[in-house]
C-alpha cells in the first residue's frame, strides 16, 4: 500500500471556532471599552464639525446680497474682505515667532537641567508653574506689571533708565509675552521629555571621538532631536495660532492683535452671522493644517528611529 | 595593516581617585600600563572598575591623583583632546548615522581628509569584516555586528589608547566567545594599548596581559592571570578568581607556612598566604577542579583526606560536578572522574599547596594607621 496521505489542513479554511477567528483580527468584547471615546468623538467633535461646515454653505442674506457667489459667498467674503483676510497674517505674525523662540529657548534650558546641580528641582517647577496659570490670569498679572503704570516702567523711570514708560501690553508685545509665558512650559516639559530619550553615552561616545560641544549638538544631538523638535514646535504653534483671551485683554484687540479667533468671534458675538464665523473658524483650521504639513514633511527627510535612551 | 597605534612608552596612574559627594567611588589607583599592553579590570559591580575608565577618558574629571602619559599630564586635558579611543557597553552607536558614517565621524572630527577617510574607513571596515554592511543603519545589525562596528570606530583613529567598558557583557554566551579572540587578536595585529573592563574573570583571564582587580574603589592585587588565578593575596580575590570552596575553619597549627585548619567535621592541611596564628579563625579557598573524589586513579593527594557525603552530581562531558556535604554540614563543590551515587560516603582530598588559607577579616588600608600600613606592607 503507498504511504499514508497527510491530511493538510485547508489553508482557506481554519478549523477554529468563528468567535476564535474574529479575536485573531483583533474583533472581541474588549472593542466595548472603546464606546465612551466614540460617543463622545461623534457628540462633541463630528457632528458639531460637519454641522459647521454645513453652515459655511450657508450665507446669510446680507453676504450674498454684499459678495453673490450663492452658496461660496461665506469664502469670497473671506478672501475678498481685507478686514478678515488680514488676520490671517496678523495670527502668523504671532503664533510663528512665539512658536520658535519658545521651542529654541527650550533647549539650552532643557540641556542644562538634564545634568544634576543644585536647586534643580525649584527651578523646574519655576519653570513649569505658568501652566497653572489660566491666561485671564497671566493677562492680568501682565497689564499690572508692565502696564503704563505698572511697577516695571515705574521702576525704570525712577532709576533713570527711560524718560517715558514703555508700552508692553494692549499691542503686539503684551500679547507675545502672554503667550511666552504660557507656550514656554509646554515646549520645556516636551523637550526635556525627548532630551532624556537620548542615550547620553552616545554624547559621551562623540567626546571620545574629538568632538566639541558645538559638533556634538550639530552632528548628533540636533539630528535625533529633530523630530521632537517639529512635534513641539507643532503642538505650541497650534496653541499660540488660537490665541484668542490675551489678543483681547492684553493686546490692541482692533489693531495689531486682530486675530482670527476674534474675527470668528466678532463675527458671531456682534453681527449674528453664524455661518461666517464657522467658515472663519473652518479656514482657521485650514491654515493650521497646512503649517502643520509643512513641518511634517521637513520631519520626514530626518532620521525617526530609536534613540536608545529610556524614551 | 595600515591602520597602526601611535605610540607611547608608558601610561601612569598616580593615586588616581574620584568620590561622588562623600562616597569615594575610586581610592588611591596606582598602575603603569606600558605601551601594547592589555589590562582588565576586573571586579564585581559597583567596584569602581567603569569610574576609573570614564576617568582615563576624560568623562568624569578625576577628584584626586594624576594621570601622566610618557611623563606628561592627560588629565587636564579634554576628553575629546585625549585621542584614546572608547568602546561601550551598550555600543552608543550615532543611530542616524550609517555603519560607514559612524566609523567616517572621528576623522572628520579631525579634518582628515574626504580621501584618506574613505580609505581608512574601508580599512576599519574589512578590519572588522562589516564590509557588506557599510551602508546599513546601526539599527538594522545584530548585536555582535554593532560592537565590531564600536570598536572599528575606536580603533580607525589609531588611538594612543583603546578603553573598552564591559563591550561583550550584552551578548549571547557563543558569540561573546568569538568577539573575545576577535578583539584580541585586533590588540595583537595592530599593536594597541588597551584597557578592559569585565566583571567576567574567565575574560579577563584568556584576554589581558596583566589584571587589576578592585573591590570597593579599592586596588586588591595586580598581576599576570597565572598569578591571579594561583596565588590570590586575600580570600576576596580568591572568591573572585573561581576559589567556590570559601570555608569558615580555625587553625590548629602552623609550621613553615602551612597552616592545619579543622571545622565543620573538616580537617586540611593547606598554605598561609597571609600570616595566620593558631587559634584564629580563617578562610580556607579551594577551587572546585583542585579538591577531588579520591579513587582508584586518583590517590590522596598530600595526606589531606576527608569523608564526605554526596549530594548532587552533574555531568560536566569530562568529568563530574559533585556537590558533597562535609559531617559538620558544611557544602562543597568538588570534582570527580567518576559518577558518585547521591547519599554514597565519598573521601575527598586536596594538595596543599592548593589550599589557601587567608584571615577571616580583609585587610582594608584605609582603616589602619600609617605604622601599621608601612608594617603590613614589610610584611608581604
Amino acid at each position: 500500500m503507498s504511504a499514508p496521505a497527510v491530511r493538510r489542513p485547508r489553508a482557506e479554511k481554519s478549523t477554529a471556532s468563528r468567535r476564535h477567528r474574529l479575536a485573531e483580527r483583533g474583533i472581541d468584547t474588549s472593542l466595548l471599552m472603546l464606546v465612551p471615546a466614540l460617543v463622545f468623538a461623534v457628540a462633541l467633535f463630528i457632528y458639531p464639525f460637519t454641522y459647521g461646515i454645513g453652515l459655511t454653505f450657508q450665507p446669510s442674506l446680507a453676504m450674498q446680497e454684499q459678495w453673490g457667489a450663492g452658496i461660496w459667498s461665506n469664502y469670497v467674503a473671506f478672501f475678498k474682505d481685507p478686514f478678515i483676510f488680514d488676520s490671517i497674517y496678523l495670527t502668523m505674525r504671532l503664533a510663528l515667532p512665539v512658536a520658535l523662540f519658545n521651542v529654541l529657548a527650550s533647549i539650552p534650558v532643557a540641556f542644562k537641567l538634564r545634568h544634576k546641580f543644585r536647586g534643580k528641582k525649584t527651578l523646574t517647577i519655576l519653570l513649569v508653574l505658568p501652566i497653572t496659570l489660566g491666561t485671564v490670569l497671566t493677562a492680568q498679572g501682565l497689564l499690572i506689571f508692565a502696564g503704563r503704570q505698572g511697577w516695571l516702567n515705574r521702576f525704570l523711570v525712577q532709576i533713570g533708565l527711560i524718560d517715558q514708560p514703555l508700552t508692553l501690553v494692549n499691542n503686539y508685545w503684551g500679547v507675545v509675552f502672554s503667550l511666552v509665558i504660557s507656550g514656554f512650559p509646554f515646549a520645556f516639559l516636551l523637550i526635556s521629555s525627548y532630551l532624556s530619550g537620548i542615550d547620553p553615552s552616545i554624547e559621551a561616545a562623540a567626546k571620545t571621538m574629538g568632538a566639541g560641544w558645538f559638533q556634538r549638538f550639530r552632528r548628533i544631538i540636533l539630528p535625533l532631536l529633530a523630530p521632537g523638535l517639529a512635534t513641539t514646535f507643532i503642538l505650541t504653534f497650534v496653541l499660540a495660532f488660537s490665541v484668542f483671551p490675551s489678543a483681547r485683554l492684553v493686546g490692541d484687540a482692533m489693531g495689531e492683535t486682530r486675530v482670527m479667533a476674534l474675527m470668528a468671534y466678532r463675527a458671531f458675538g456682534e453681527l449674528n452671522d453664524y455661518p461666517m464665523a464657522s467658515t472663519i473658524a473652518i479656514m482657521m483650521g485650514l491654515v493650521e493644517l497646512v503649517v502643520i504639513a509643512l513641518v511634517l514633511v521637513w520631519r520626514s527627510f530626518m532620521y525617526k528611529g530609536s534613540t536608545g535612551g529610556k524614551g | 595593516m595600515a591602520i597602526a597605534a601611535s605610540k607611547f612608552e608608558s601610561l601612569e596612574l598616580q593615586g588616581v581617585g574620584r568620590s561622588f559627594g562623600g562616597a569615594h567611588a575610586l581610592v588611591d589607583l596606582d598602575l603603569t600600563v606600558r605601551a601594547g599592553e592589555f589590562i582588565a579590570l576586573l571586579g564585581p559591580s559597583g567596584c569602581g572598575k567603569s569610574t576609573a575608565l570614564n576617568c582615563l577618558a576624560g568623562l568624569l574629571p578625576l577628584t584626586h591623583g594624576q594621570i601622566l602619559i610618557d611623563g606628561k599630564r592627560v588629565d587636564t586635558v579634554a576628553a575629546e583632546n585625549r585621542g584614546f579611543g572608547m568602546v561601550f557597553q551598550n555600543y552608543a552607536l550615532f543611530p542616524h548615522l550609517t555603519v560607514e558614517k559612524n566609523i567616517a565621524f572621528g576623522l572628520q572630527m579631525r579634518g582628515v581628509a574626504k580621501a584618506d577617510i574613505k580609505r581608512r574607513v574601508a580599512e576599519a571596515l574589512a578590519l572588522v569584516k562589516l564590509e557588506q554592511h557599510a551602508k546599513k543603519l546601526p539599527g538594522q545589525l545584530s548585536g555582535g555586528q554593532q560592537q565590531r562596528v564600536a570598536i572599528a570606530r575606536a580603533v580607525v583613529l589609531e588611538p594612543r589608547l583603546v578603553l573598552m567598558d564591559e563591550p561583550l557583557s550584552n551578548l549571547d554566551a557563543k558569540l561573546r566567545i568569538e568577539m573575545r579572540g576577535e578583539i584580541r587578536r585586533l590588540h595583537q595585529s595592530l599593536g594597541l594599548t588597551t584597557i578592559y573592563v569585565t566583571h567576567d574573570q574567565e575574560e579577563a583571564l584568556s584576554m589581558a596581559d596583566r589584571l587589576v582587580v578592585l573591590r570597593e574603589g579599592r586596588v586588591q592585587q595586580v598581576g599576570t592571570p597565572e598569578e591571579l588565578h594561583n596565588n590570590p593575596v586575600n580570600w576576596h580575590v580568591a572568591d573572585f578568581m573561581g576559589y567556590r570552596n570559601i570555608l569558615d575553619l580555625d587553625v590548629v597549627s602552623v609550621e613553615n607556612g602551612t597552616a592545619t585548619v579543622t571545622g565543620q567535621g573538616l580537617t586540611l592541611r593547606g598554605t598561609a598566604v597571609e600570616p595566620v596564628a593558631v587559634g584564629e579563625k580563617v578562610r580556607v579557598a579551594i577551587r572546585p577542579e583542585d579538591l577531588v573524589v579520591t579513587s582508584p586513579t586518583v590517590p590522596v593527594r598530600g595526606g589531606n583526606a576527608s569523608d564526605a557525603t554526596v549530594s548532587v552530581v552533574e555531568y560536566h562531558g569530562r568529568e563530574f560536578a559533585v556537590g558533597v556535604l562535609t559531617p559538620g554540614g558544611q557544602s562543597m563543590h568538588v570534582r570527580s572522574d567518576h559518577s558518585p551515587a547521591i547519599g554514597s560516603k565519598v573521601q575527598v582530598t586536596a594538595d596543599p599547596s592548593r589550599v589557601l588559607v587567608y584571615k577571616a577579616d580583609l585587610i582594608d588600608p584605609s582603616r589602619l594607621s600609617v605604622e601599621e600600613r608601612e608594617l603590613l606592607e614589610v610584611r608581604t
